[in-house]
């Protein structure tokens, strides 16, 4: 390759971003082997928005695809962050939880599945409030029993990032695939403004937000499996990668020990340089290898 | 609706436990004990408000990266010692205000310390513990979610001091750019949007609402009545599923969530179609 080879790359990718929802379910597959479920035409929409005159979606802003990855059965659910922030409601929580628990019967029957989620999402949608927060409880329940049999695998690439309690859900994932534009926190910035001041975080800072919560830190600290440029055959690869990994030998969420050693050894008396904090937990590049 | 006020978590510990503090090691915002309970020794979880506590976003009653892997800590214990024998019941005693709210939380992931403290949850249960909530007070989002969502039964006081909830009230009207006003009247006709206990027992995912006349001070015969109820949901648990389905299937969701029962149903007929 010349040494232009860098801006060709860049002018040649394609954006795997500029997708909608169910575009990018689809580039994951094996071409021509996916097949929507309880599409729009389906219109299995939110009952509670209406209710409040907010126009509902056809799908719910959940897009659920069964399918083949590198010849193997798996399903992709992929969240919308255009409708209503990706948030979790009734509908979209429950074809998630319900495709991996479809994903998991077929792993006790021996057809061995995998999941792929796709977190563009900011958590509870507030108009589905607790029917919100119990879908994402039912699903953390669900990822918990399926990554026993197959991966599930966590794909956070817009720039609407994973937050709230959908990042509980990402926690528990078997990997995590980021691209540079993805965040993946808790607590948004604006959050943390609003309940502790300015002080604390300030919501305007963007090269704060993205050195904390952005994809490049969090694979840096271990906290991602995997960083990949925004270009759909990479994404499509780190996917694939990460079926035929199978299921890691100890999730991250369960190693406890581990992180509570890291917490415990952190001073907790002043706010950290997130430079600083990335070489208190660097992993030099070796998360794949790690687990 | 009403105000955190972060003793009825101690209350509820002392008087299922006859003890109130941290095991050795722990934070004092993390209260465990083993204790009797019917013929069982269950084990006791609570976080509590530590004005001292090591992290400053977690002072007041918060969720933190500490409490939270001091729960998965000590759950996952139970797990460990338990392995070849019967599975002691787990009682998550909850009374939290949200998680914490810091930079330094997100810096140190608190995501992934939920998510730990969740797995253990549900690993406990996934290994036949019966693990049981009593919500004693407030139990909020996230901090819900990391301490206590995860549990084959969930019991609830049906007292006005009582919330569960995705967002407190103030923050939710901010961010669907709402006034608190308009918002308490949508909470009055939309159940999941509502602050009120009873209203979050018509979604289903309750076994019970427990009355108790005054919470923050039971009396001996209200707390003996308490622990007759946990001990019929352990009873209860021991011989159902380990999963979470009691929650869709009860008589409320049958009729509050038809929209998730048609979700399962569609989505399955079609998954089996080739």
């Amino acid at each position: 390759m010349s040494n232009k080879g860098y801006n060709a790359n860049f002018i040649n990718r394609q954006s795997f971003i500029e997708l909608d929802a169910r575009e990018r379910a689809t580039a994951l597959f094996d071409a021509g082997t996916s097949r929507e479920l309880l599409g729009p035409f389906d219109r299995v929409e939110s009952p509670w928005l209406p209710m409040q005159g907010v126009t509902p979606e056809a799908d719910d802003g959940c897009v659920v695809m069964k399918g083949k990855i590198t010849g193997q059965a798996a399903v992709v659910v992929a969240l919308e962050g255009a409708f209503q922030g990706g948030s979790m409601g009734e509908v979209s929580g429950e074809k998630m939880t319900a495709a991996l628990d479809l994903a998991c019967a077929d792993n006790e029957k021996g057809i061995p599945t995998s999941a792929v989620i796709l977190l563009e999402t900011g958590g509870v949608r507030l108009q589905e409030a607790n029917l919100g927060l119990a879908a994402i409880a039912e699903l953390m329940a669900s990822i918990l029993v399926l990554r026993k049999h197959a991966p599930v695998i966590c794909l956070t690439a817009g720039t609407v990032g994973c937050f709230g309690g959908m990042s509980l859900a990402a926690g528990l994932a078997s990997y995590i695939v980021m691209t540079r534009e993805a965040r993946l926190g808790m607590n948004g910035p604006e959050v943390i403004e609003q309940e502790n001041g300015v002080e604390e975080f300030d919501s305007s800072d963007r090269a704060l937000i993205w050195a904390i919560h952005g994809g490049d830190q969090r694979y840096a600290t271990g906290l991602a499996d995997a960083l990949v440029d925004d270009d759909t055959p990479q994404v499509a690869d780190a996917i694939r990668r990460f079926v035929s990994k199978g299921v890691p030998p100890v999730h991250r969420s369960s190693q406890v020990a581990l992180y509570r050693n890291r917490i415990e050894a952190l001073d907790s008396s002043r706010q950290w340089d997130p430079k600083e904090f990335r070489a208190l937990w660097a992993t030099n590049g070796s998360n794949e290898e790690k687990r | 609706m009403s105000e955190y006020t972060g003793v009825r978590g101690t209350v509820w510990f002392r008087a299922l436990t006859g003890q109130a503090s941290p095991m050795p090691g722990d934070p004092k915002s993390v209260l465990t004990a083993d204790a009797p309970l019917g013929n069982d020794h269950a084990r006791f979880l609570c976080v509590v408000p530590d004005p001292h506590a090591r992290f400053p976003c977690a002072r007041h009653g918060e969720v933190g990266l500490e409490e939270a892997f001091t729960l998965a800590t000590r759950v996952r214990e139970a797990i460990e010692q338990d392995k070849n024998t019967i599975k002691r019941p787990i009682i998550a005693i909850v009374d939290v205000k949200s998680q914490a709210y810091g930079r330094r939380e997100e810096t140190a992931a608190i995501f992934l310390a939920a998510a730990a403290a969740a797995d253990a949850y549900g690993s406990a249960r996934l290994a036949g513990h019966p693990v049981i909530t009593l919500v004693v007070g407030h139990a909020l989002s996230g901090a819900f979610l990391t301490h206590g969502y995860q549990a084959n039964r969930i019991l609830a006081f049906d007292d006005g001091g009582v919330m569960i909830h995705a967002m407190h009230m103030e923050a939710a009207a901010r961010v669907t750019r709402r006034s608190v006003d308009e918002l308490e009247k949508l909470a009055k006709e939309i159940a999941p949007m509502s602050y009120d206990i009873r209203d979050y027992a018509k979604l289903g995912p309750l076994y019970k609402l427990l009355h108790v006349e005054n919470p923050a001070k039971p009396s001996r015969q209200e707390i003996r009545n308490v622990q007759g109820e946990l001990v019929a949901a352990i009873e209860d648990a021991r011989t159902s599923p380990v999963d979470l389905r009691n929650r869709l299937e009860s008589t409320a969701a049958r009729e509050m969530r038809k929209a998730s029962l048609l979700v399962r149903t569609k989505l399955e007929a079609q998954w089996l179609e080739t």
